[in-house]
């Protein structure tokens, strides 16, 4: 069962599309990698799958998913930096689209801040300022916050920005856990195409258009999926 | 003191500003710390200005300040938060712009009716004894009615000022909870101002705010120490309003400058 399709979609802002001819869908426990250069339409499409924007043209559909079961890693953003806030304050807010016509959190929702800190291992840091963590710990916390949000379906903007090597082999690790132990599908925008290859089940790559969607193996063996990983010349 | 204290509370009309005084630090002080937070302070002074300006226009028609004046800077308070959210307009620059627009409009009314006299002054840097019986009744309820929502919409509003992409994404709808503060907002400031002061209304919501975001790195924290930072300095300054005949307004926002000053100071000694 698919649970997001995409038919022949466009997504774009004030009657221009920023990226069209869109047609692909993610299937439960999938991890589907979006690739493509600065200016291709990813964080477009991202709005589009979110929700924020309707398509131009075309449709978007959502099998079994509702709109406030999906979790999401935005990008970091300048507020967040000296915001006084504690981990758990954090996480917690993620359950917000659980509470319905509710005000305040109950048992369940405190539970599940816990058992999420518990899954990203940062149980500890519950009572620290979300100012003083470093750049990896906060996406920790983010990603449990997100995990707050849904059962099914993560979906991730470029996770690893300003993070050092080690730190974000750790949470790409950390993603693919989820992935694999926990059945949560991912869709994650990246950069890095030589991780996109190594841990993506499908690749989608854009060029303001769709140029590839399929298996990663189908992904290696096209001719633009070997252009890009720079195996073979551009010419 | 005490006997000071004593002394203030014989009045009716002292006991009036200081009942709705403390309700309306309360209420600036917590907004203030969302509107700190998501840059927002600056809306704050635009929307005092444009209560001067209505207020002036109020007079010279003869109506009731209050009744006017509510639902215009409500009414400039949401557009005030439609132009910092859309990119066309530089968010600075129309606060600005309404603001100052306002404060000569106001200016313009009180000039050509009654002259620049001592209500002009009033307006300006606030009068405790501009409070009748009816504004305080309306203050009291409408203050009361602030808290009530704030501490309802607490979680969310703690969301959508974190992470307001986050919100939207998963489904909060953060155009109404933005507009719920806004309007919050606008209350809070047209209730002060008689008070406090078109110019120094604003104050009360950033200084406790601030203060308490120097040393507390918690939201809760933050929130309760800026509500109760608020309310302490509101009461100090009107005692040394009162004993040293300063005006109100002006006395609170000292106190407040020299809380914000020991926050600081106590903020940087923790981190060394």
């Amino acid at each position: 069962m698919a649970l997001i399709e995409c038919k022949n979609a466009a997504f774009g802002y004030e009657g221009k599309a920023a990226v069209d001819q869109l047609n692909f869908s993610v299937e439960e426990g999938n991890y589907l990698c979006i690739v493509g250069e600065n200016g291709s339409g990813k964080s477009t499409l991202m709005k589009g799958i979110l929700g924020l924007i309707s398509p131009m043209e075309g449709e978007i559909l959502y099998d079994g998913l509702k709109s406030n079961e999906i979790g999401y890693l935005p990008q970091a953003t300048d507020i967040q930096k000296n915001f006084p806030a504690s981990v758990y304050e954090v996480v917690i807010s993620g359950r917000l689209n659980q509470m319905g016509r509710r005000f305040f959190y109950n048992k369940a929702d405190k539970k599940a801040a816990m058992d999420k800190m518990e899954m990203m291992g940062i149980t500890d840091l519950r009572n620290t300022s979300y100012q003083e963590l470093s750049g990896g710990q906060r996406q920790r916390v983010l990603l449990a916050r997100a995990l707050c949000a849904t059962q099914k379906i993560l979906l991730l903007d470029e996770p690893v920005t300003g993070l050092d090597p080690a730190t974000t082999r750790e949470m790409y690790q950390c993603i693919r856990e989820l992935n694999e132990k926990h059945g949560i599908a991912v869709i994650m925008i990246t950069h890095d195409i030589d991780m996109a290859v190594s841990e993506a089940s499908h690749i989608l790559q854009l060029a303001e258009t769709q140029i590839f969607f399929g298996t990663t193996k189908q992904y290696k063996k096209s001719k633009i999926g070997r252009i890009w990983m720079g195996e073979e010349e551009d010419d | 003191m005490i006997s000071i204290i004593s002394e203030m509370l014989q009045y009716e009309f002292m006991t009036r500003a200081l009942l709705v005084g403390f309700l309306v630090s309360l209420c600036a002080a917590l907004l203030g710390v969302s509107l700190v937070l998501k840059r927002y302070s600056m809306i704050g002074d635009g929307l005092s200005h444009v209560g001067f300006g209505t207020l002036a226009i109020a007079t010279a028609l003869g109506m009731a300040p209050l009744k006017l004046t509510i639902p215009v800077v409500v009414v400039a308070a949401f557009l005030l938060l439609q132009l910092s959210e859309s990119n066309k307009i530089n968010g600075d620059s129309a606060i600005a712009l309404i603001s100052s627009g306002s404060l000569a409009i106001g200016v313009m009314a009180i000039s050509i009716t009654t002259g620049m006299n001592m209500e002009v002054y009033n307006y300006m840097f606030g009068s405790i004894l501009s409070l009748s019986v009816e504004d305080a009744r309306l203050s009291i309820v409408l203050c009361s009615a602030v808290l009530v929502l704030f501490i309802i919409f607490y979680n969310r509003i703690f969301a959508i000022t974190f992470d307001e992409t986050f919100a939207k994404a998963t489904g909060t709808r953060v155009k109404l909870y933005n507009m719920v503060i806004a309007f919050l907002t606008a209350i809070t400031i047209v209730l002060g101002m008689r008070m406090m002061g078109s110019l120094l209304i604003s104050s009360l919501i950033i200084f406790p705010a601030l203060s308490s975001m120097q040393v507390f790195k918690k939201f809760r924290l933050v929130v309760v120490s800026a509500a109760v930072l608020s309310v302490c300095c509101f009461f100090v300054g009107m005692i040394l309003s009162y004993g040293y005949g300063t005006p109100s307004g002006a006395s609170v926002v000292c106190v407040n400058l020299v809380v914000f000053v020991i926050m600081t100071a106590v903020g940087a000694l923790r981190r060394v």
